[in-house]
Protein backbone atom coordinates (compact mmCIF):
# COMPACT_ATOMS: atom_id res chain seq x y z
CA UNK A 1 0.00 0.00 0.00
CA UNK A 2 1.33 3.70 -1.11
CA UNK A 3 -1.54 5.52 0.21
CA UNK A 4 -0.97 8.77 1.65
CA UNK A 5 -3.75 9.55 4.41
CA UNK A 6 -4.27 12.86 6.08
CA UNK A 7 -5.47 14.43 9.30
CA UNK A 8 -6.45 17.36 9.49
CA UNK A 9 -8.97 19.92 11.28
CA UNK A 10 -10.41 23.47 10.89
CA UNK A 11 -10.10 24.10 15.11
CA UNK A 12 -6.74 23.33 16.86
CA UNK A 13 -6.03 20.86 19.61
CA UNK A 14 -9.06 18.29 18.32
CA UNK A 15 -6.25 15.48 18.78
CA UNK A 16 -4.41 15.25 15.08
CA UNK A 17 -1.58 14.44 16.21
CA UNK A 18 -3.01 12.30 19.14
CA UNK A 19 -5.13 10.42 16.15
CA UNK A 20 -1.60 10.50 13.71
CA UNK A 21 0.22 8.96 15.95
CA UNK A 22 -2.13 6.09 17.43
CA UNK A 23 -3.09 5.41 13.59
CA UNK A 24 0.91 4.76 12.88
CA UNK A 25 1.85 2.43 15.62
CA UNK A 26 -2.05 0.53 15.25
CA UNK A 27 -0.44 0.08 11.41
CA UNK A 28 2.96 -0.89 12.30
CA UNK A 29 1.74 -3.36 14.37
CA UNK A 30 -0.64 -4.67 11.69
CA UNK A 31 1.54 -4.18 8.45
CA UNK A 32 4.36 -5.49 7.41
CA UNK A 33 5.37 -2.85 5.13
CA UNK A 34 7.35 0.65 5.35
CA UNK A 35 5.30 3.55 6.66
CA UNK A 36 6.16 6.90 7.16
CA UNK A 37 4.72 9.62 9.80
CA UNK A 38 4.88 13.04 8.08
CA UNK A 39 4.49 16.31 10.27
CA UNK A 40 3.21 18.98 8.09
CA UNK A 41 2.53 20.84 11.23
CA UNK A 42 5.65 23.22 10.44
CA UNK A 43 5.11 25.82 12.76
CA UNK A 44 4.68 23.59 15.90
CA UNK A 45 6.01 20.00 14.65
CA UNK A 46 5.83 18.21 17.45
CA UNK A 47 5.37 13.98 16.70
CA UNK A 48 9.18 13.55 17.31
CA UNK A 49 8.26 14.53 20.85
CA UNK A 50 6.62 11.00 21.22
CA UNK A 51 8.50 9.12 18.19
CA UNK A 52 11.62 9.82 19.39
CA UNK A 53 13.52 8.78 16.79
CA UNK A 54 16.84 8.96 15.07
CA UNK A 55 17.38 12.28 13.27
CA UNK A 56 19.67 11.21 10.34
CA UNK A 57 19.22 13.90 7.52
CA UNK A 58 18.53 17.40 7.41
CA UNK A 59 17.45 19.73 4.06
CA UNK A 60 17.13 23.11 3.96
CA UNK A 61 14.36 24.36 2.81
CA UNK A 62 15.19 27.93 0.30
CA UNK A 63 13.55 30.17 -1.62
CA UNK A 64 15.11 33.24 -3.94
CA UNK A 65 14.46 36.62 -2.61
CA UNK A 66 15.64 39.47 -4.93
CA UNK A 67 18.87 41.89 -4.37
CA UNK A 68 18.27 45.38 -6.17
CA UNK A 69 21.38 47.24 -7.11
CA UNK A 70 19.94 50.79 -6.25
CA UNK A 71 22.82 52.46 -8.51
CA UNK A 72 21.93 50.26 -11.44
CA UNK A 73 17.99 50.84 -10.64
CA UNK A 74 16.52 53.17 -12.93
CA UNK A 75 13.16 53.56 -10.23
CA UNK A 76 10.44 52.51 -13.45
CA UNK A 77 8.74 50.89 -10.14
CA UNK A 78 7.88 47.58 -12.63
CA UNK A 79 8.88 45.50 -10.26
CA UNK A 80 7.10 46.84 -7.29
CA UNK A 81 3.64 46.86 -9.34
CA UNK A 82 4.41 43.31 -10.30
CA UNK A 83 4.70 41.78 -6.82
CA UNK A 84 1.46 40.73 -5.46
CA UNK A 85 2.59 40.73 -1.79
CA UNK A 86 3.91 43.96 -1.83
CA UNK A 87 7.50 43.26 -0.73
CA UNK A 88 8.98 45.45 -3.04
CA UNK A 89 8.96 49.32 -1.08
CA UNK A 90 9.56 51.78 -3.93
CA UNK A 91 8.97 55.78 -3.35
CA UNK A 92 9.13 57.13 -6.95
CA UNK A 93 9.37 60.64 -5.67
CA UNK A 94 12.46 60.42 -3.71
CA UNK A 95 13.58 57.43 -5.97
CA UNK A 96 13.91 55.14 -2.85
CA UNK A 97 13.60 51.34 -3.32
CA UNK A 98 13.76 48.56 -0.80
CA UNK A 99 12.94 44.60 -0.84
CA UNK A 100 11.30 43.61 2.26
CA UNK A 101 12.82 40.22 2.50
CA UNK A 102 9.82 38.72 5.64
CA UNK A 103 7.25 39.70 2.57
CA UNK A 104 8.96 37.85 -0.28
CA UNK A 105 7.17 34.55 -1.46
CA UNK A 106 9.84 33.82 -3.62
CA UNK A 107 7.62 34.16 -6.55
CA UNK A 108 10.59 35.65 -9.38
CA UNK A 109 7.76 38.15 -10.65
CA UNK A 110 10.30 41.02 -9.94
CA UNK A 111 13.39 39.51 -11.61
CA UNK A 112 11.17 38.81 -14.56
CA UNK A 113 9.81 42.06 -15.29
CA UNK A 114 12.94 44.20 -14.52
CA UNK A 115 14.37 44.78 -18.35
CA UNK A 116 17.56 46.26 -16.84
CA UNK A 117 20.55 44.39 -17.00
CA UNK A 118 22.05 43.52 -13.67
CA UNK A 119 19.70 45.51 -10.88
CA UNK A 120 17.85 42.48 -9.80
CA UNK A 121 20.27 39.07 -8.87
CA UNK A 122 18.54 36.81 -6.41
CA UNK A 123 20.07 35.17 -3.16
CA UNK A 124 19.13 32.47 -1.03
CA UNK A 125 16.82 32.95 1.64
CA UNK A 126 16.01 29.80 3.86
CA UNK A 127 12.73 29.05 5.44
CA UNK A 128 12.74 25.88 7.38
CA UNK A 129 14.01 22.42 7.15
CA UNK A 130 12.77 19.38 6.32
CA UNK A 131 13.98 16.47 8.86
CA UNK A 132 13.96 12.99 8.75
CA UNK A 133 13.91 10.70 11.66
CA UNK A 134 14.74 6.61 11.87
CA UNK A 135 12.30 4.50 13.53
CA UNK A 136 11.72 1.20 14.68
CA UNK A 137 10.85 -1.58 11.75
CA UNK A 138 12.64 0.80 8.93
CA UNK A 139 9.60 3.23 9.21
CA UNK A 140 10.37 7.11 9.35
CA UNK A 141 9.37 10.45 10.69
CA UNK A 142 9.26 13.03 7.63
CA UNK A 143 9.49 16.29 9.56
CA UNK A 144 8.81 19.93 8.48
CA UNK A 145 10.10 22.70 10.31
CA UNK A 146 9.98 26.62 9.80
CA UNK A 147 12.09 29.30 10.40
CA UNK A 148 11.53 31.10 13.89
CA UNK A 149 10.14 34.22 12.60
CA UNK A 150 9.15 32.82 9.22
CA UNK A 151 5.56 33.67 8.38
CA UNK A 152 5.45 31.41 5.23
CA UNK A 153 4.68 28.12 5.42
CA UNK A 154 3.64 26.38 2.04
CA UNK A 155 7.24 26.05 0.47
CA UNK A 156 8.28 23.58 3.63
CA UNK A 157 4.66 21.58 3.80
CA UNK A 158 5.33 21.33 -0.06
CA UNK A 159 9.15 19.79 0.30
CA UNK A 160 8.10 18.25 3.14
CA UNK A 161 5.99 16.26 1.11
CA UNK A 162 8.33 15.65 -1.52
CA UNK A 163 11.07 14.43 0.33
CA UNK A 164 8.54 11.16 1.56
CA UNK A 165 8.82 7.71 -0.01
CA UNK A 166 6.39 6.72 -2.55
CA UNK A 167 6.87 3.42 -1.79
CA UNK A 168 5.62 3.90 1.39
CA UNK A 169 2.07 4.30 3.42
CA UNK A 170 2.12 8.01 4.35
CA UNK A 171 0.19 8.84 7.92
CA UNK A 172 0.03 12.85 7.10
CA UNK A 173 -0.68 15.30 9.99
CA UNK A 174 -1.76 18.45 8.88
CA UNK A 175 -1.86 21.78 10.16
CA UNK A 176 -4.72 23.45 12.30
CA UNK A 177 -6.82 25.43 9.79
CA UNK A 178 -8.86 25.94 6.36
CA UNK A 179 -6.39 28.06 5.22
CA UNK A 180 -2.92 27.39 2.05
CA UNK A 181 -0.65 25.16 4.50
CA UNK A 182 -3.65 23.39 4.86
CA UNK A 183 -4.73 23.15 1.21
CA UNK A 184 -0.69 22.20 0.13
CA UNK A 185 -0.94 19.14 2.56
CA UNK A 186 -4.29 17.80 1.67
CA UNK A 187 -4.01 18.41 -2.55
CA UNK A 188 -2.38 15.27 -3.32
CA UNK A 189 -3.64 12.52 -0.92
CA UNK A 190 -6.13 9.67 -1.05
CA UNK A 191 -7.99 10.34 2.02
CA UNK A 192 -8.47 12.30 4.94
CA UNK A 193 -9.72 12.33 8.76
CA UNK A 194 -10.87 15.34 10.14
CA UNK A 195 -10.71 15.05 13.39
CA UNK A 196 -13.07 17.56 15.60
CA UNK A 197 -14.87 17.70 18.97
CA UNK A 198 -18.60 17.89 19.90
CA UNK A 199 -18.70 21.56 21.37
CA UNK A 200 -19.99 24.26 19.36
CA UNK A 201 -16.48 25.66 18.31
CA UNK A 202 -15.57 21.97 16.72
CA UNK A 203 -18.93 22.30 14.81
CA UNK A 204 -18.42 25.52 13.24
CA UNK A 205 -14.65 24.64 12.57
CA UNK A 206 -15.65 21.66 10.88
CA UNK A 207 -17.87 23.00 8.94
CA UNK A 208 -15.16 25.24 7.43
CA UNK A 209 -13.03 22.13 6.34
CA UNK A 210 -16.08 19.95 5.17
CA UNK A 211 -16.31 22.97 2.96
CA UNK A 212 -12.65 22.98 1.65
CA UNK A 213 -13.11 19.39 1.45
CA UNK A 214 -16.02 19.60 -1.05
CA UNK A 215 -14.00 21.81 -2.91
CA UNK A 216 -11.26 19.94 -3.21
CA UNK A 217 -12.86 17.11 -4.31
CA UNK A 218 -11.18 15.04 -1.62
CA UNK A 219 -12.19 11.71 0.18
CA UNK A 220 -12.75 12.53 4.00
CA UNK A 221 -14.88 11.23 7.18
CA UNK A 222 -14.44 12.37 10.34
CA UNK A 223 -13.72 11.30 14.21
CA UNK A 224 -14.81 12.63 17.18
CA UNK A 225 -12.57 12.93 19.94
CA UNK A 226 -13.60 13.54 23.64
CA UNK A 227 -17.20 11.97 23.16
CA UNK A 228 -19.00 12.91 25.82
CA UNK A 229 -18.50 16.61 26.11
CA UNK A 230 -20.58 19.56 24.20
CA UNK A 231 -23.46 18.57 22.89
CA UNK A 232 -25.19 16.43 20.17
CA UNK A 233 -25.77 19.03 17.33
CA UNK A 234 -22.02 17.32 15.59
CA UNK A 235 -23.96 14.09 15.09
CA UNK A 236 -27.26 16.09 13.33
CA UNK A 237 -24.83 17.35 11.03
CA UNK A 238 -22.93 14.53 9.89
CA UNK A 239 -26.47 12.51 9.70
CA UNK A 240 -27.42 15.33 7.19
CA UNK A 241 -24.60 15.99 5.12
CA UNK A 242 -24.34 11.99 5.21
CA UNK A 243 -20.83 12.62 5.97
CA UNK A 244 -19.36 9.23 7.22
CA UNK A 245 -18.33 8.78 11.13
CA UNK A 246 -15.30 6.94 10.98
CA UNK A 247 -14.43 6.45 15.34
CA UNK A 248 -14.97 8.43 18.53
CA UNK A 249 -12.33 8.48 20.99
CA UNK A 250 -14.22 9.00 24.25
CA UNK A 251 -13.70 12.13 26.58
CA UNK A 252 -11.59 10.03 29.36
CA UNK A 253 -9.16 11.54 31.79
CA UNK A 254 -6.43 7.87 31.28
CA UNK A 255 -6.14 9.24 28.05
CA UNK A 256 -5.48 12.72 28.34
CA UNK A 257 -3.05 11.23 31.37
CA UNK A 258 -1.33 8.67 28.95
CA UNK A 259 -0.73 11.28 26.51
CA UNK A 260 0.64 13.96 28.69
CA UNK A 261 2.96 11.42 29.59
CA UNK A 262 4.48 10.95 26.23
CA UNK A 263 2.95 7.20 26.29
CA UNK A 264 0.83 6.30 22.93
CA UNK A 265 -3.13 5.37 23.73
CA UNK A 266 -3.06 1.99 21.81
CA UNK A 267 0.25 0.80 23.15
CA UNK A 268 -2.11 1.42 26.84
CA UNK A 269 -5.47 0.24 26.47
CA UNK A 270 -6.54 -2.62 24.30
CA UNK A 271 -10.09 -1.09 23.62
CA UNK A 272 -8.71 1.98 21.82
CA UNK A 273 -5.78 -0.35 19.63
CA UNK A 274 -9.27 -2.12 18.36
CA UNK A 275 -10.85 0.96 17.24
CA UNK A 276 -7.73 2.47 15.33
CA UNK A 277 -7.77 -1.15 13.51
CA UNK A 278 -11.41 -0.80 12.94
CA UNK A 279 -10.93 3.26 11.47
CA UNK A 280 -8.03 2.13 9.06
CA UNK A 281 -10.60 -0.96 7.94
CA UNK A 282 -13.36 1.99 7.41
CA UNK A 283 -10.70 4.27 5.66
CA UNK A 284 -9.38 1.42 3.60
CA UNK A 285 -12.51 0.67 2.57
CA UNK A 286 -13.14 3.75 0.99
CA UNK A 287 -9.71 4.05 -0.47
CA UNK A 288 -10.02 0.73 -2.22
CA UNK A 289 -13.40 1.69 -3.46
CA UNK A 290 -12.04 4.92 -4.94
CA UNK A 291 -8.94 2.35 -6.62
CA UNK A 292 -11.44 0.06 -8.25
CA UNK A 293 -13.66 2.63 -10.08
CA UNK A 294 -10.69 4.06 -11.49
CA UNK B 1 6.65 70.92 4.96
CA UNK B 2 3.85 68.22 5.07
CA UNK B 3 2.77 66.63 8.05
CA UNK B 4 -0.22 63.58 8.10
CA UNK B 5 -1.83 61.47 10.31
CA UNK B 6 -4.29 58.86 9.43
CA UNK B 7 -7.91 59.48 9.99
CA UNK B 8 -11.19 57.84 10.47
CA UNK B 9 -12.78 60.00 7.88
CA UNK B 10 -11.99 62.51 4.93
CA UNK B 11 -12.49 65.69 6.37
CA UNK B 12 -11.30 67.86 8.98
CA UNK B 13 -13.48 67.77 11.16
CA UNK B 14 -12.95 63.53 12.03
CA UNK B 15 -11.10 62.35 14.83
CA UNK B 16 -7.58 60.40 14.20
CA UNK B 17 -7.46 56.57 13.15
CA UNK B 18 -5.56 55.29 15.74
CA UNK B 19 -3.78 52.46 13.16
CA UNK B 20 -1.00 53.23 10.73
CA UNK B 21 -0.84 50.79 7.71
CA UNK B 22 -5.04 50.03 8.18
CA UNK B 23 -6.03 53.37 8.56
CA UNK B 24 -8.83 54.62 6.38
CA UNK B 25 -7.71 57.94 5.13
CA UNK B 26 -4.58 60.22 5.03
CA UNK B 27 -5.08 63.87 6.58
CA UNK B 28 -2.31 65.86 4.80
CA UNK B 29 -1.02 69.56 6.23
CA UNK B 30 0.80 71.86 4.27
CA UNK B 31 2.64 74.24 6.59
CA UNK B 32 3.43 76.38 3.65
CA UNK B 33 0.25 76.61 2.01
CA UNK B 34 -1.77 76.30 5.04
CA UNK B 35 -3.92 73.93 2.63
CA UNK B 36 -5.54 70.03 4.39
CA UNK B 37 -5.71 67.00 1.88
CA UNK B 38 -7.33 64.30 2.36
CA UNK B 39 -6.44 60.51 0.83
CA UNK B 40 -7.91 57.51 0.59
CA UNK B 41 -5.30 54.95 2.07
CA UNK B 42 -5.03 52.25 -0.63
CA UNK B 43 -3.05 49.96 1.28
CA UNK B 44 -5.65 49.61 3.84
CA UNK B 45 -7.14 46.52 3.06
CA UNK B 46 -4.06 44.57 1.77
CA UNK B 47 -3.48 40.64 2.46
CA UNK B 48 -0.07 41.78 3.82
CA UNK B 49 2.77 44.54 3.54
CA UNK B 50 -0.08 46.97 4.49
CA UNK B 51 2.08 49.30 6.82
CA UNK B 52 5.07 49.58 3.90
CA UNK B 53 2.72 50.18 1.62
CA UNK B 54 0.56 53.03 3.38
CA UNK B 55 4.68 54.49 3.99
CA UNK B 56 4.78 54.26 0.55
CA UNK B 57 1.90 56.30 -0.59
CA UNK B 58 1.76 58.65 2.11
CA UNK B 59 5.83 59.55 1.00
CA UNK B 60 4.98 59.86 -2.59
CA UNK B 61 2.46 62.34 -1.29
CA UNK B 62 5.29 64.68 -0.15
CA UNK B 63 5.04 64.17 3.21
CA UNK B 64 8.06 64.45 5.83
CA UNK B 65 6.36 64.07 8.93
CA UNK B 66 4.10 61.66 10.66
CA UNK B 67 2.10 61.07 13.34
CA UNK B 68 0.25 57.54 14.50
CA UNK B 69 -0.40 56.19 18.27
CA UNK B 70 1.13 53.03 16.55
CA UNK B 71 3.47 51.93 13.55
CA UNK B 72 3.70 48.70 12.74
CA UNK B 73 7.31 46.95 12.96
CA UNK B 74 7.54 46.76 8.60
CA UNK B 75 5.93 50.72 8.65
CA UNK B 76 8.78 52.16 11.00
CA UNK B 77 11.68 50.11 9.67
CA UNK B 78 10.37 51.11 5.68
CA UNK B 79 10.16 54.86 7.26
CA UNK B 80 13.13 54.83 8.69
CA UNK B 81 14.78 54.01 5.81
CA UNK B 82 13.12 56.62 4.02
CA UNK B 83 14.15 59.22 6.40
CA UNK B 84 10.58 60.24 7.44
CA UNK B 85 10.17 61.97 11.09
CA UNK B 86 7.60 59.53 13.01
CA UNK B 87 5.84 61.05 15.74
CA UNK B 88 3.68 58.58 18.20
CA UNK B 89 0.42 60.50 19.27
CA UNK B 90 -2.57 59.76 20.82
CA UNK B 91 -5.78 61.68 20.90
CA UNK B 92 -9.15 60.40 20.97
CA UNK B 93 -11.25 63.40 21.23
CA UNK B 94 -9.26 66.43 19.35
CA UNK B 95 -10.19 66.57 15.69
CA UNK B 96 -7.38 66.08 13.22
CA UNK B 97 -7.59 69.42 11.88
CA UNK B 98 -6.34 70.55 15.72
CA UNK B 99 -4.05 67.56 15.85
CA UNK B 100 -1.80 68.65 12.81
CA UNK B 101 -2.45 72.25 13.66
CA UNK B 102 -0.86 71.64 17.23
CA UNK B 103 2.10 69.24 15.55
CA UNK B 104 3.30 71.36 12.89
Amino acid sequence: MTYKIAIASGKGGTGKTTVSLNLFYTLQKQLDQKIQLVDCDVEEPNINLFTKGELHSVSDVNIKIPVIDSDKCVYCGDCASACAYNAILFVKSISHIAVLEDLCHGCGACTYVCNQPDVIVEKDKKLGEVNVYSLENGNELVEGKIEIGSAIAVPVIGKTLKSTDENALRIIDAPPGTSCPVMETIKDVDYTILVTEPTPFGLNDLKLMVETMRKMKGKFGVVINRAGLGNLAIYDYLKEEKIELLMEIPFDKNLARIYSEGKIMVDEVPAIYEKYVKLFDKVKLNLDEANSYS
Amino acid sequence: MKIAITSLENNKASKMDPRFGRGAFFAVYDTENKEFSFYENEAKDAQGGAGPKAAELVVNLGVNKLLSSDFGPKAKAALEGMGIEMLLYSNEVKTVEEILLENS
